[in-house]
């Protein structure tokens, strides 16, 4: 029913800019994810004694902690500037598209 | 229908009655709990409001899409808070915290493991399940695929990964009731058993929704409130916590640093990789994507449950650290009133204990409540995507091969849900005296090898055909479970033989590599006609998954 739709939706170049600019910014921050929670995986398997330095000199508190919920943080907030871009720009080029292909 | 409901929930409430009058005798033996009262009313509390929402819910059940997605019609921030309803388990609450307490930072690695598959699915996945999926998550490996053999192997690995689940859960669920509540193992079994099978035979998705809404807000506030009320004994100063932490425990300052648990590197890189893609292949997990209106939606609610997920794993750390000193120091909660024996009712206790130590008998009420709702909401959505495999997946497309009416779907998984609540009773009394602790890493184990590959390259790889497809999943299926059959878990604990053949415990990092590659084997050396046709047809599917255009949409009530 569709597949003319999809065809014009697909010879629209805001289709490829749209699917461009996203997964840049999709990709970008995936890698981000991934990179800090793998050099965070590696550290934990090859030098967990790194992880065991006090936050203050002469502390018992280890930086291991805050770092860990650093992550966490800093993650959500990653999902938050995603969807912060997604929901508005990226929505607003898509609906355009649309709104291009059905009339 | 509605006579019907009324019936079934008559007699699940009997049901419940009848395991209080019977548990009552058992208060004076030894190694069960005394009967908790606080907990019991707590628990029955919201055990009424569930099946009122249930019958509520079963009203506005009408159609298919009511059934099996509520209609689509789902706000981001409630489906949020349900995805980190259906994703927090009783283990959570309880096993986390028990880790933290037991070893310290280990235990907030494994929060860490748990949680980073969230951004993962916003940033990859999220818009496009929802642009591509209908009902269940092989909708969308099937899309372009051949349906008959596609959506087998997808509610093969569907209903693997349900079932593993549920019999940990089950079994989790009767020992912790045994415990905290003082009744009998079975018994708790069949009622965590009869009230799962209710909310998703009457209530469908809707009933299972608002049961996940109200368990991830009552383990939020639960869980929150005994974390600060610890905490504030240590003057909400970390480094108090930490000093006294370490003074108080056997590991001393081993706590502070990743310790013998994770030390050796392919375990560590294993078990990250099988709960991180793990968790976006898990089917009940999937399928909460397809409640939602639309794209915007289900990425506000990824954002709403990552934030949920991410803030009670810290607060559970927080717990476990504390416990050591409120709980470890305290006489009273081990066995035979002496520091250092064993912890009262099991490994598993410290959560219960703290909550005990900071708010007497009331809050241990309330958090043994939660504990069981936190159970019933985890069994009720797992129930539903196991009767959703069976009746849109098999019976209907494989089957009926498309031809099915909705309302002959909507039966066949009302009945699957009954025989799945059946089985699952079953198993959960057969497995009663083995260590489970396997079968939750096995399931998201299969979920990262055998669900996971191949929806990710069906949605993002132009060149996956029906073999690879097939090839891929089966593959990862077989060799995940062979891994954790042939290891220590399986090989020696359970099945009692000398030496593990598989050295290592985590399957995820051999599997899923193994699944990937012959998925891609099976496509490129598929040269059919049929191949070729699946290749072009991924054009209107990625128009499709970009745009959202075409997607199912909510139904209009």
């Amino acid at each position: 029913m569709s597949t003319a739709v999809y065809e014009r939706i697909r010879k629209n170049p805001k289709f490829d800019e749209l699917v461009a600019k996203r997964s840049r910014f999709a990709w970008t921050l995936t890698a981000v994810v991934l990179g800090i929670y793998f050099i965070f995986i590696m550290i934990v398997a090859f030098k967990p004694k790194l992880l065991a330095t006090p936050i203050w000199e002469g502390g018992t508190a280890s930086i291991a902690w805050p770092i860990g919920a650093g992550m966490i943080l800093l993650f959500w907030l990653l999902t938050g500037l995603y969807i912060r871009r997604a929901n508005s720009e990226f929505d607003d080029i898509n609906s355009e598209i649309i709104k291009g292909a059905i009339e | 229908m509605n006579r019907g409901m009324l019936k079934f929930a008559a007699v699940a409430l009997a049901l419940s009655w009848m395991g209080l009058a019977m548990a009552a005798p058992d208060v004076g033996q030894a190694q069960k709990q005394p009967l908790n009262v606080h907990a019991i009313v707590m628990f029955f509390i919201f055990v009424m409001a569930t099946l009122g929402i249930t019958y509520w819910a079963a009203k506005r059940t009408k159609t298919a899409s009511d059934y099996y997605s509520a209609g689509g019609g789902i706000t981001g921030t409630q489906n949020g808070l349900a995805i980190a309803g259906d994703y927090m388990s009783a283990a959570t609450l309880l096993g986390l915290t028990s880790m933290t307490y037991f070893q310290g930072f280990d235990g907030y690695i494994y929060c860490i493991c748990f949680y980073v598959g969230w951004p993962f699915i916003m940033f990859i996945m999220a818009e496009r399940l929802r642009n591509l999926g209908k009902f269940t998550f092989a909708d969308i490996t099937s899309y372009r695929l051949d349906q008959r053999q596609v959506r087998t192997v997808a509610a093969i690995g569907s209903l693997t990964v349900v079932v593993f689940y549920l019999i940990a859960q089950m079994v989790g669920a009767g020992q912790l009731i045994k415990l905290l509540f003082g009744l009998e193992y079975w018994i708790a079994v069949v009622i965590v058993g009869v009230l799962m099978v209710v909310y998703v035979t009457f209530g469908g998705m809707i009933a299972t929704t608002w049961v996940q809404i109200i368990k991830a807000c009552l383990l939020l506030g639960g869980g929150t409130l005994v974390m600060l009320l610890a905490f504030s004994q240590f003057g909400f100063s970390f480094e108090k916590l930490a000093v006294q932490a370490v003074a108080n425990s056997k590991k001393g300052l081993a706590l502070m640093a990743p310790g013998s648990f994770l030390s050796d590197p392919v375990t560590a890189v294993s078990l990250s990789l099988g709960l991180m893609f793990g968790t976006a292949g898990l089917p009940h997990i999937l399928m909460r994507f397809f409640t939602v209106p639309n794209a915007k939606e289900a990425r506000k609610s990824v954002f709403v449950a990552t934030l949920c997920v991410g803030f009670f794993f810290t607060a559970v750390a927080i717990m476990g650290l504390a416990a050591i000193t409120l709980v470890g120091m305290n006489p009273q909660y081990f066995e035979g009133g002496e520091l250092g024996s064993k912890l009262l009712g099991g490994n598993n206790m410290p959560a219960m204990h703290l909550a005990h130590a900071v708010g007497g008998n009331m809050m241990l009420g309330f958090l043994s409540a939660v504990a069981f709702a936190t159970i019933l909401a985890v069994v009720a959505g797992l129930a539903l995507a196991g009767a959703s495999a069976i009746s849109h997946d098999l019976y209907a497309n494989v089957i009926r091969q498309g031809q099915a009416t909705e309302a002959d779907e909507v039966r066949v998984s009302k009945r699957s849900s009954l025989v799945l609540g059946v089985i699952a009773v079953l198993l959960g009394i057969v497995f009663e005296k083995q260590n489970v602790a396997f079968m939750v890493g096995l399931a998201f184990g299969v979920a990262a090898s055998c669900n996971f590959p191949v929806l990710i390259l069906s949605m993002y790889w132009k060149g996956l055909t029906t073999r690879g497809a097939i090839w891929g999943s089966i593959a990862g299926l077989v060799s995940a479970v062979l891994i954790v059959v042939l290891s220590k878990a399986v090989w020696v604990v359970v099945l009692g033989n000398e030496k593990p053949i598989f050295p290592y415990e985590q399957p995820a990092l051999f599997s899923m590599p193994l699944a990937f590659f012959m998925a891609w084997l099976g496509s490129v050396t598929d040269t059919s006609v049929r191949a070729a046709r699946e290749k072009e047809a991924f054009e209107d599917q990625y128009v499709r998954a970009q745009t959202g255009f075409g997607a199912a949409g909510a139904a209009a009530h």
